[in-house]
């Protein structure tokens, strides 16, 4: 697949929802930051060395024997893509928000099945990155060090024997290695436990992440938990570290999930029919709206109570339903209250093929 | 209450992380929100990252310009960094910038990360005398074991393989 047929694409294979522990835990994604010897960090470069940066890794993924190890990695300056492609890769989280701002000097590479991407002249030179559906923080972290370990056959990494890999940011030496999980716990919210786990989990070195909108909710449901520590630590110790915090949250959540059920099973069902019926028959959703009843369905489908609904579809409409992927699938700007309409249409589309 | 971000926009947007025990609330109009945190959880924004420093920073050592005094003349000498401009932006100017700033550094790293030394992956190419090391100290470990297991056969191995590796150090070698 070109960058460009990705672009033109929702889909990505973190969706899929086929890694272990999906049903709970969406995503796991492990980056880590490098950046070249003898050349000042990106907010120091000039357009001469930008172009070095980018020209260098272009020569570094088409090594031969670095290109056998990664697979086919696409490079793509970013000037060479419309504003509204860059937005849906963003949204599809193949690179950050930050790489947007003066995207001239900066760069993505892509891996085919988008597993793997590289944004280059972000805050670091290089950060590397994979996204994997489910529970599977050994595995990214292991395609991720390969890659690494690729591109170093051909760029000399700003390394120190006492601090290791040096970034910008005083935050990511060491390791450069950020880890995390995107999951979903909507059972902890109803049974009003979610405060005292979060507040637990964070003694250890963790970071957990909520998006709010207007009140306290947290939109979707969804929390992302990393790792705050990246000196001092090995990256398996992160990496092991995480995975045991995110399988007693997985546990906690299961419980809250039976306890629910168990005590108040109309409550419960009531709330995900609902949301099916909303989606598949509303006329007007905002994207806030949209995921709150995501998570109330999906939360259905991961407990069995509604089934015909693949969690792919739920995970595939979380991006479709952002405003660049809708003003690219209607050709033209639309104003916020144009697009509630035509995301209630999009969803409305979608549920009305599925056998439920 | 308007965006921390952009200053003009009301903020509608709130994020909250707690790191460390303390919670963090981070306001947003909603056109900010979109573009540094797109639903869903795209990376670990930097704002969080960078808000996060400021706050030690600001916190830990003093407030205002984080504490560290305007001294026009501290300039790393590679990439021209002051350290008045690292106090301001918190980001720092090319890999020489570590050596260069290493005393006002290590507190800093100790506050954030609780620790001075790198204990991770060492790159095979330009890291060579770190990965001597870090082997050294590898079977320096291993030795203890087997002293205190009593396998005297095995300390002896590995007693040579430290000799030998310390010799390559010693040599300047390992690259
Ligand atoms: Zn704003
Ligand atoms: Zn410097």
């Amino acid at each position: 697949m070109t960058l460009r047929e990705t672009v033109n694409n929702a889909h990505s294979h973190w969706m899929d929802a086929d890694g272990p522990e999906s049903e709970i835990i969406i995503s796991s994604r492990v980056r880590v930051a490098r950046n070249l010897a003898g050349i000042p960090f990106p907010h120091l470069l000039n357009k001469e060395n930008s172009e070095k940066v980018i020209h260098a890794v272009r020569l570094a993924i088409s090594n031969k024997e670095a290109s056998e190890l990664l697979g086919g990695l696409e490079l793509s300056s970013l000037g060479e893509l419309s504003p509204l492609e860059r937005q849906i890769l963003v949204d599809k989280h193949l690179i950050s928000p930050d790489l947007l701002n003066d995207f001239q000097r900066k760069a993505v590479v892509l891996r085919e099945d988008e597993v793997v991407s590289i944004m280059v002249n972000e805050e670091d030179h290089l950060r590397i990155q994979c996204i994997l559906p489910g529970l599977q923080l050994k595995e990214a972290w292991d395609v991720v060090n390969r890659v690494d370990d690729g591109l170093e056959k051909t760029l000399d990494y700003a390394f120190s024997e006492k601090v290791g890999y040096l970034t910008s940011c005083p935050t990511n030496v060491g390791t450069g290695m950020r880890a995390s999980v995107m999951i979903h716990l909507p059972g902890l919210k109803l049974a009003k436990q979610l405060a005292g786990v979060l507040n637990a989990i964070n003694k250890l070195g963790l970071t957990v992440r909520g998006l709010y909108g207007e009140g306290t909710e947290a939109l979707g449901d969804l929390f992302q938990i990393s790792n705050q520590i990246t000196l001092g630590q090995s990256e398996e110790e992160i990496i092991n570290n995480l995975i045991s915090i995110a399988r007693q949250i997985l546990a906690q959540e299961q419980a809250a999930r039976r306890n629910l059920y168990k005590d108040r099973r109309e409550v419960i069902e009531d709330r995900v029919f609902r949301a099916f019926g909303a989606l598949k028959y509303a006329r007007i959703l905002s994207s806030e709206e949209a995921m709150r009843l995501f998570s109330d369905l999906r939360l259905g489908v991961e407990m069995k109570i509604i089934s015909g609904i693949p969690v792919r579809l739920l995970n595939e409409l979380m991006v479709k339903i952002r405003p660049a992927f809708i003003t690219k699938m209607a050709g033209r700007e639309l104003t916020p209250y144009q697009r509630d309409i035509f995301r209630a249409g999009l969803i409305r589309r979608e549920f009305a093929n599925l056998p439920v | 209450m308007l965006c921390e971000r952009c200053g003009q926009r009301p903020a509608t947007v709130h994020f909250t992380e707690i790191t460390n025990g303390h919670k963090r609330e981070t306001h947003l109009c909603e056109v900010c929100a979109g573009e540094i945190q797109p639903q869903g959880f795209g990376f670990p924004p930097q704002l969080f990252l960078h808000n996060f420093l400021a706050g030690i920073l600001n916190q830990e050592l003093g407030g205002g310009n984080f504490g560290w005094p305007e001294s026009a003349g501290n300039k790393c000498e590679k990439c021209g960094l002051a350290e008045s401009q690292f106090a301001k932006q918190g980001l720092l100017g090319c890999g020489d910038c570590y050596p260069y700033f290493e005393e006002k550094l290590l507190p800093l790293f100790r506050r954030i990360h609780g620790n001075t030394r790198h204990t991770g992956k060492v790159p095979a190419r330009t890291g060579g005398r770190a990965r001597l090391v870090k082997e050294i100290e590898n079977l320096k470990r291993l030795l203890k074991e087997a002293v205190s297991r009593e396998e005297f056969e095995r300390a002896a191995q590995l007693r040579d393989s430290i000799r030998q590796l310390e010799r390559g150090l010693e040599e300047g070698g390992g690259a």
